[in-house]
């Protein structure tokens, strides 16, 4: 878990004054309180549900979403939205497989090939946004359809098996220490949560990415080179579509073309329970986590009590609405 | 502290739809056998009369059933998931259709490692696990269409396919079951490139219509799957074609009433709800330790409106 502070905004940042940090940090309790919370319920509701293997299970749920969350996280503190993030992944996906089995290159240049291939996406969806001044959400829809359509023509609409390439699998499925059953994926997720934590809140990365949402004139005005950087947020949101492409492959064992369109939604479903604001400027890596794993929870938990599949997706429709709710609460009291 | 709500909100919420849902326990516990069904898919009708045919076996037989899906046949990771979360809760047999069946192997490995019967539906699955396929053959059915087609036609003539997918297992036996039978049997009909309109049926139309404007002389089209059909029906409509020849797949009210009324010439059937059935059939002997066939064909039939109204027919058609 990472230190999360209120990093500080550009000049005019808003909610300024004593007690920031500590609202900020007040919020993410609060998811974190509400995933206590589900948890317990579930415990007492179902016999399986708390057990190891039922913990792990939800874990390794929370990987594709809690990693698009991630890169999605940066875009909406920096006051945009991503829209590319599911299909580009599944786009993502089939360049692994283009990679590693179509053109066989070893797993340490496919893997990383991959990855950075979704930061071309992320790049091109950065210039058209800053570049060319088309709107985050146009931009970013555009590219949703536009990857969509790649995966299936690269893919020939079928799915790429990696059964040839050895341990490909194993980033995903594959357990560090022998014999003790926590998957890869989970080490993984974890790795690059710290890290992009570490990003937003350490460096001149994450300080430009909360004042560009926070104040987009201002920072040009302070003498930023908003444009650049705007391409850098996107860019770098991209590596986390590119790695999510790898991370769902190598659980599938396959590529699959058509996988992917509705994790964006998902993705933004965590980072706004996770008590990121959409209109820019506040959010942190830890609430976006939570906010995955309260989707994960809540899915796992209601599968195994058996509750209708129908009303699933209501519960979580209204959890969505509590979550934002309680966050307009607050901000009107400060 | 207003702050306190949420958490309360949380429970509040959950524990109302708990009480609302009145759905079977997921707990442990009770002296009839658990079967957990993990579909390709849920919304749909054929679905829904998957599930209804495997509830009304498991009522007669005494065993408790359990029905999921992903909300689209595209969802092969939430379909794991589902799969993970059902296995938590130790059912004593497990129906499984795949979306992927590679991707689901270690799952079906740790099914099996658990003493957990495991019976296919649907598709099958490459792999040695399950104990039984329960299935359609469908490309089988596509080739029936197919002749249906060609003779409605007069073995002339140029043919248009909407197709649901190109990914899925059912959406490729069912276009190339359809364009082999044509290539080998019916060298008078030009089948022109499929078209995929994912299922939807507005989709569907809109395709039909470009195809309609774009091929004139069009005599007839084919539509994979029960969204496409009712796509293509509205397209025809829509462009103001009752003049070509319509087949279809699956069943559903909008179909039927189109054969009813003649705007369609008639449709190829799968069965359901005997799937279903079949599924919670070879589970409970399964968990009996009765051996099982290999494969078990649940069937398929040609229908259009000189025998929609027989027994046969009405039983395997859903609404």
């Amino acid at each position: 878990m990472t230190a999360t502070r209120e990093a500080p905004a550009g000049p005019r940042p808003r909610g300024r004054g004593p007690g920031t940090a500590v609202r900020g940090r007040l919020q993410q309790l609060l998811a974190f309180g509400s995933l206590i919370v589900c948890s317990a319920f579930f415990s007492v509701a179902s016999p399986f549900f708390f057990t190891y293997g039922n913990f792990t299970a939800i874990l390794f749920s929370t990987v594709v979403i809690g990693t698009l969350a991630i890169g999605t996280t940066f875009v909406i503190i920096a006051g945009g939205i991503d829209l590319s993030t599911g299909t580009g992944m599944a786009l993502c996906a089939v360049m692994s497989g283009v990679f590693l089995v179509d053109l066989g290159l070893p797993l340490v240049l496919g893997v990383p090939a991959a990855i950075l291939f979704g930061g071309l996406i992320g790049l091109v969806n950065g210039c058209n946004v800053a570049v060319l001044g088309i709107p985050p959400f146009i931009a970013t829809l555009a590219m949703m359809l536009v990857a969509e359509g790649l995966a299936l023509v690269l893919s020939d609409s079928a799915p790429i098996y990696f059964t040839e390439v050895e341990g490909y699998v194993d980033i995903s499925t594959g357990n560090l220490v022998a014999g003790v059953n926590f998957p890869n994926a989970v080490l993984i997720l974890l790795a690059v949560a710290l890290l992009a934590g570490f990003l937003l809140n350490k460096t001149v990365l994450g300080r430009y990415t909360y004042s560009i949402g926070s104040n987009e004139e201002a920072t040009a005005l302070s003498g930023i080179d908003v444009r650049k950087w705007k391409i850098a947020i996107y860019a770098f949101a991209g590596l986390f579509i590119g790695l999510a492409g790898v991370m769902i492959s190598a659980r599938l064992g396959s590529a699959q073309p058509a996988t992917g369109l509705g994790y964006e939604l998902q993705a933004i479903a965590a980072v706004v329970i996770g008590g990121t604001s959409l209109s820019g400027g506040r959010g942190s890596i830890v609430g976006t986590l939570i906010g995955a794993l309260i989707i994960s929870v809540l899915n796992n938990g209601l599968q195994i009590m058996s509750i209708p599949q129908e009303w699933q997706n209501v519960i979580l429709g209204c959890v969505i609405l509590v979550a934002v709710y309680t966050d307009i609460l607050r901000k009107k009291r400060s | 502290m207003r702050n306190r709500g949420i958490g309360a909100a949380l429970v509040a919420a959950t524990a109302a739809v708990s009480l609302a849902a009145c759905g079977p326990d997921g707990g442990a516990g009770g002296d009839q056998p658990y079967i957990a069904i993990v579909s390709k898919g849920f919304q749909h009708q054929f679905w829904q009369a998957v599930k209804q045919g495997a509830e009304q076996e498991a009522q007669r037989r005494g065993a408790r059933v359990t029905f999921v899906g992903p909300a689209t046949e595209q969802e092969v990771e939430e379909q794991l998931n589902m799969l993970t979360n059902e296995l938590a809760k130790q059912p004593d047999a497990l129906g499984f259709a795949a979306l992927d069946s590679r991707a689901a192997a270690p799952l079906l490995q740790q099914a099996k490692a658990s003493d957990i019967p495991v019976i296919a539906f649907d598709s099958g699955v490459d792999s040695d696990v399950p104990v039984t396929t329960v299935a359609t053959d469908n490309k089988a059915a596509a080739a029936e269409a197919a002749q249906h087609m060609a003779g409605l036609l007069g073995g002339q003539g140029e043919v248009a396919m909407v197709v649901h997918d190109q990914t899925s297992r059912s959406g490729v036996d069912r276009r190339d079951g359809f364009t082999e039978w044509m290539a080998e049997n019916a060298p008078g009909i030009t089948v022109l490139p499929p078209q995929y309109g994912g299922g939807d049926q507005l989709e569907s139309a809109n395709i039909t219509k470009s195809i309609l404007s774009a091929n004139p002389d069009l005599a007839g089209i084919y539509a994979s799957n029960e969204g496409s059909a009712i796509g293509v029906i509205k397209g025809a409509k829509e462009s103001g074609r009752d003049d070509v020849t319509i087949v279809g797949f699956d069943s559903g009210k909008a179909q039927i009433d189109a054969i009813r009324g003649g705007r369609m010439a008639g449709a190829v059937t799968q069965n359901p709800v005997g799937m279903g059935e079949r599924l919670v059939d070879s589970a409970l002997k399964a968990i009996e330790g009765q051996d099982l066939p290999k494969t078990i064909d649940t069937g398929f039939f040609w229908y259009d409106q000189s025998n929609i109204d027989d027994p046969e027919i009405k039983e395997v058609l859903y609404q």
